[in-house]
């Protein structure tokens, strides 16, 4: 059986929840697609699921942590009536309207007038060989779910942006040095995560330096370092592995639906519009330069706007 | 500090759910529970600051209840570290199937209820 709604909204970040709460609130009885579990970003409530301390989000003076906002986000557009379902669009058609969404082989899943994309983006893994085998035994995408289990042990955190410096303060709870892995001689993270980083007695930096290789059997052993100045290659005897090296955007099932730029992000007309009237986009999907929980969540609030004045321009 | 202090995720939020159909396991009556279980168990080792393990648990709930000859259970690695360890626990969620007390398969990671039905399917 087919459904068909005003509005459907795919993903459940901070970008797909505010969208639900402006169009639920609009009267539109958005249905979101939340996406489905996984111990990675891409999950119901997305990126922020994974991270511990929020400091920048504006009205929580003294923080708030990812899984709490997404909580207290899902429950806003709850009250308001949005309906959410746990599953993930796994095609679409965006070549007529009414707009059709594939969860799984058949008939299409639900129609919709209007859709708002907000399906986020994903962490980058090294790709190395032996990645895939040892995820979940050393080779970790969740700090927050396994940090506990490296307590007194040396790991590494690969990556120089704020979601890398995160990761490694917050893993020295429990390692007893985070060596954090630094492919230049600098970091790309926000000045004050670097001050906190580079003060913390228990993370060792390795400039200009990435992962060679990864060695285990049946559990991480240890990794090998390469020097990206010299190429000289050194090991370091580290049991755990935690990669923050950057996102790709949630965009392979918008191939040929939608017009995407090089990297993979949705190209984007004005405000939240894509290149198919009807179709909106908001959040990391069509942002890889700020990509913060607060544009993500502006960004939502004009897909709303813009799909509900879409749909009351065509006589919904 | 104890990590469980020092980061407890959901403060106010939603508690794990504590099904009827779910066997709570502890250090003190795994090795008895698991032992004398007469089908195949799936014990999922968790914790409370786990987002990952709060999205299985309703979908662990719903095997359960689906499933009367799969016996599921749970395991928090907070309070019952000895039994995590010996089964070398690196990563939560983490389900372990056990057959005549003796470990036959491991599911590591959150996935999709589809995705845990297949892999639980030779099981059920």
């Amino acid at each position: 059986m087919t459904e068909h709604r005003n509005v459907l909204i795919l993903g459940s970040g901070p970008a797909g929840l505010t969208a639900a709460v402006y169009t639920a609130r609009a009267q539109l009885e958005p249905l979101v697609l939340e996406g489905e579990p996984s111990s990675t970003s891409d999950q119901p409530g997305g990126q922020l699921m994974l991270t511990t301390e929020v400091e920048n989000f504006p009205g929580f003076p003294t923080g708030v942590t990812g899984p709490e906002l997404m909580a207290s986000m899902k429950e806003q557009a709850l009250r308001f009536g949005a309906e959410l379902v746990t599953a993930k669009a796994t095609s679409v058609d965006f070549s007529a309207r009414p707009f059709k969404i594939f969860v799984g082989a058949g008939e299409p899943a639900y129609t919709a007038d209007a859709v708002i994309v907000a399906t986020g983006a994903r962490s980058l893994m090294l790709g190395l060989e032996g990645e895939d085998r040892l995820l979940g035994y050393g080779v970790s995408t969740c700090a927050t779910c396994d940090g506990f289990f490296f307590r007194g042990q040396e790991i590494a955190v690969v990556g120089g942006g704020d979601s890398a410096l995160e990761e490694a303060m917050f893993l020295t709870r429990f390692a007893s040095t985070v060596h954090l892995i630094v492919r230049r001689d600098q970091l790309r993270a926000s000045k004050i995560m670097q001050d906190r980083a580079l003060a913390n007695e228990k993370i060792t930096v390795h400039w200009n330096t990435q992962v060679g290789a990864i060695h285990g059997e049946e559990k991480l052993s240890s990794l090998t370092l390469r020097d990206t100045v010299t190429g000289e290659e050194r090991p370091l005897a580290a049991t755990g592995l935690f990669v923050a090296i950057g996102h790709v955007p949630n965009t392979s099932i918008f191939e040929g639906q939608l017009d995407l730029h090089e990297n993979g992000y949705i190209a984007m007309g004005e405000g939240s519009r894509t290149s198919v009237e009807g179709i909106f986009a908001c959040g990391d999907v069509q942002d890889h330069v700020y990509r913060q929980a607060i544009t993500s969540a502006g960004s939502g609030c004009m897909a709303a706007i813009d799909a509900e004045r879409f749909l009351e321009s065509t006589g919904h | 500090m104890e990590p469980s202090s020092a980061f407890s995720m959901h403060p106010s939020s939603e508690r794990h759910t504590m099904s009827e159909h779910v066997m709570q396991l502890s250090d003190s009556t795994f090795d008895e529970q698991i032992g004398s279980a007469s089908g195949p168990v799936v014990v999922d080792f968790w914790a409370e600051w786990c987002g990952p393990c709060k999205q299985i648990a309703p979908i662990l709930d719903e095997i359960a209840l689906e499933n009367p000859g799969l016996t599921v259970a749970k395991l928090n690695i907070d309070d019952n570290f000895e039994v995590t360890r010996r089964y070398g626990v690196m990563s939560i969620p983490s389900l372990i199937v056990f057959k005549d007390g003796v470990e036959v398969d491991r599911i590591v990671g959150a996935k999709p209820k589809g995705a845990l039905v297949e892999s639980l399917s030779k099981y059920l």
